[in-house]
């Protein structure tokens, strides 16, 4: 690139740009990322003002209504817990460079296995809490793993683009539990199935009230506990784990993977199902810890494609997704109440075409040089 | 259940899928990934209506979504090409922008009302042709009559011409492209803007055709998805995916007119009497479109056929071997 313009007349200014030979520091990378993100605010304030809005008065909307008391503080945390074990779910993908874009499906079908067994019955109602999760969160596990595998295995065996497999499976998943909420569950005809039995839900904070009056009203539920213990598995397996390194090592340079003898076909079927099982868990510690019924609205809601932009913002790493989730937890909760109501969906998306962008100046510096004088 | 009806509305509706995988296997064929497909069609439908109700005229509904969708599609362009950024996540972000903003943007109108949508006409003495004549000439929209004339375009162009020859120089082998004195970087824009037109045709033909309105997300569905996946079906070529857009389109179609009537072949019409079976006819486009990708990936090993060499690959000069 640095010859290409050496017709220029000596003394011109102009921009080089020169590729970084070593990583760069965590600071600049930090550093760049938060940019990207106040340039992504900025241009969807222009949005904002273009259609009529305030950007302002939303901005300051969004973090009173999402920060701006314990209580709301609390309804960020629920909202960001669906969002961490998602994110969790697209960076073990993404990490070996496979597009697992199916979370949201993944999600969805986890909340259908949960509710199964409380709804098909599996489990009678009366059953306890400390038997009904662990079955619950294992089928939420399971299904969401089974919907992640199909992706998974296809792509390994017959070379299908998982992009588009793990997409078309999302809808597929969003009509699978719309034929159970109408035609099987359906509570007196309404798409929804009846409410959960008491024993069938994830604890909240507010459920300790009576012995901790400080947790009165906080809507906190123990799905939080599985998103952080999740990711804390997920950064050894990552960091630490044998496991892990074969698959940074595939995602970095497949090619040297197969001469070392990693097999990228069992990884990569193994690597969608462990994807799909972090969702499946999100799906199931919705349904238990807030909805409380299988309903497809609340489910359906684009957990899975937040996912991907924390996972991206968190530049996959599994501990550094909880608080980039947390944020995010807030622009959902608070962008609920803004209208136009695809503000919240139109920023986030603007968020990940400037982190895409910004990755330019992790590879490159830029230089402003005079002609000649090199 | 009348076949030739549904195949005749199948052609309109599959001639959005057509457009939007035309697109993008020019994108493709120059190089480029591009999965903001279904972002720039959602903007399209969104800008034509829009535009169509604040004019009155829907050929200019229609040029304005094929403009706005080229301006966005540009971004994309500029992470992928300029900046060497990753394609799939860039694309994906496009379609995240172009949701959103067709969401905000788009805000109110879907109480909007009717407007005045692209003209429908027969074709004289086509028309008139047992079975195909009522299929392909009778009564379809203008844009229709379009598509079928931008598939022969498009595959004479990209397989017979000089500037076809240079897109496919540019996809597979952009270092001797360049070497030849082709641009690489203006030509990968130029068919990012075509694809994203396309898409935004699309998008149009969608919302001033074939089911006029905004209905928000629902407005696609993930057509733009289905047309990604169809491109890998088509093997990048244009009459490929004219009948894959096609049969998509007929098997839409289909699901609907199933439901409807009293007896099936002889028996009670199962989607009848129990509509909630109807969600399992829902799945069927999704399903198929995974279905045909595994038939395709088989058939493209088989005849050792693939993808641009260079698909997904950003070119950056003088690096070797590339």
């Amino acid at each position: 690139m640095a010859e290409s313009t050496l017709t220029k007349p000596r003394g011109a200014w102009r921009i080089r740009l020169e590729p970084r030979l070593e990583e760069p520091s965590t600071a600049l990378s930090i550093g760049v990322s938060v940019g990207a993100v106040v340039v992504a605010l900025i241009l969807g304030g222009i949005v904002i003002a273009a259609v009529g809005g305030n950007p302002f008065v939303s901005y300051v909307y969004i973090a009173r209504a999402s920060f701006g008391s314990l209580g709301v503080l609390s309804d960020t945390i629920v909202k960001a817990t669906p969002i961490i074990l998602t994110a969790l779910a697209c960076s073990i993908a993404f990490r070996m460079k496979l597009w697992n874009i199916g979370a949201e499906g993944q999600f969805i079908m986890g909340a259908w296995g949960a509710s199964a067994i409380v709804l098909a019955p599996v489990l009678p109602a009366e059953t306890s809490r400390w038997l009904f999760i662990p079955v619950m969160t294992l089928a939420g596990l399971g299904m969401g793993a089974a919907w992640g595998f199909i992706p998974g295995y296809l792509k390994a065996k017959f070379d299908v683009n998982e992009i588009i497999s793990s997409l078309m499976l999302n809808y597929i998943a969003v009509s699978w539990v719309n034929f159970w909420i109408f035609g099987v569950w359906t509570e007196g005809g309404f798409q929804m199935s009846p409410k959960f039995p008491k024993g069938a839900e994830l604890p909240r904070l507010s459920d300790f009230a009576s012995s901790i009056p400080f947790f009165r009203g906080l809507t906190t539920h123990a799905g939080l506990l599985f998103g952080i213990a999740a990711a804390v598995v997920l950064w050894f397996i990552v960091y630490r784990s044998r496991w892990g390194y074969e698959i940074r090592l595939i995602g970095d340079n497949p090619q040297a993977a197969r001469y070392a003898g990693i097999n990228i076909v069992r990884n990569t079927v193994l690597v969608m199902a462990l994807s799909g099982a972090l969702a499946g868990v999100g799906g199931m510690s919705e349904v238990a810890g807030v909805v409380r019924r299988l309903q497809t609205a609340p489910i359906a809601a684009g957990y899975g494609f937040t996912g991907i932009i924390v996972a991206w913002l968190a530049k996959l790493n599994p501990l550094v997704i909880i608080p980039v989730s947390i944020l995010f937890g807030a622009l959902i909760l608070a962008g609920r109440e803004i209208q136009p109501s695809g503000i919240p969906k139109m920023i986030q998306g603007i968020i990940l075409v400037c982190l895409i962008a910004s990755d330019f100046l992790l590879r490159y510096r830029i230089r402003i040089v005079k002609v000649g004088e090199e | 259940m009348d076949p030739i009806v549904i195949l005749q509305a199948g052609v309109a509706t599959g001639t959005v899928l057509l457009f939007a995988t035309l697109g993008e296997v020019l994108a493709e064929r120059s190089g480029v990934l591009n999965l903001g497909v279904e972002g720039m069609m959602l903007i399209g439908a969104m800008t034509a209506f829009s535009v169509t109700i604040a004019t009155g005229n829907p050929w200019i509904g229609m040029f304005a979504a094929m403009i706005v969708s080229g301006l966005l599609s540009q971004i994309h362009a500029f992470i992928a090409v300029t900046l060497q950024a990753d394609q799939v996540v860039s694309g994906l972000a496009l379609t995240l922008v172009g949701t959103g903003i067709s969401l905000v943007l788009g805000e109110g109108l879907s109480k909007a009302g009717t407007v005045s949508l692209m003209p429908s006409f027969s074709v004289p003495l086509l028309s008139e042709i047992p079975i195909l004549g009522p299929i392909f000439f009778a009564k379809q929209s203008v844009l229709v009559y379009i598509g079928y004339l931008m598939v022969p375009l498009a595959w004479y162009y990209i397989n017979h011409t000089r500037p076809g020859l240079h897109l496919r120089a540019v996809g597979e082998y952009p270092a001797a492209a360049d070497a030849l004195g082709i641009n690489v970087f203006r030509l990968r824009y130029a068919y990012v803007l075509a694809g994203g037109m396309l898409a935004g045709l699309g998008g149009a033909t969608i919302s001033l055709a074939v089911s006029p309105g905004w209905f928000s997300e629902l407005t696609t569905g993930g057509q733009g998805w289905i047309a990604v996946g169809l491109v890998i079906f088509a093997q990048w070529d244009p009459v490929r995916a004219a009948v894959g857009s096609y049969a998509f389109g007929a098997l839409r179609r289909l699901i609907l007119d199933i439901q409807a009537p009293l007896t099936l072949f002889g028996v009670n019409n199962p989607f009848y009497y129990n509509p909630y079976l109807g969600f399992f006819l829902q799945m069927l486009p999704y399903a198929f479109t995974v279905i045909v990708l595994v038939v395709g990936s088989r058939e493209a090993i088989r005849k050792r056929l693939g993808a641009p060499a260079a698909l997904g690959e950003p070119y950056i000069r003088g690096e070797r071997g590339k």
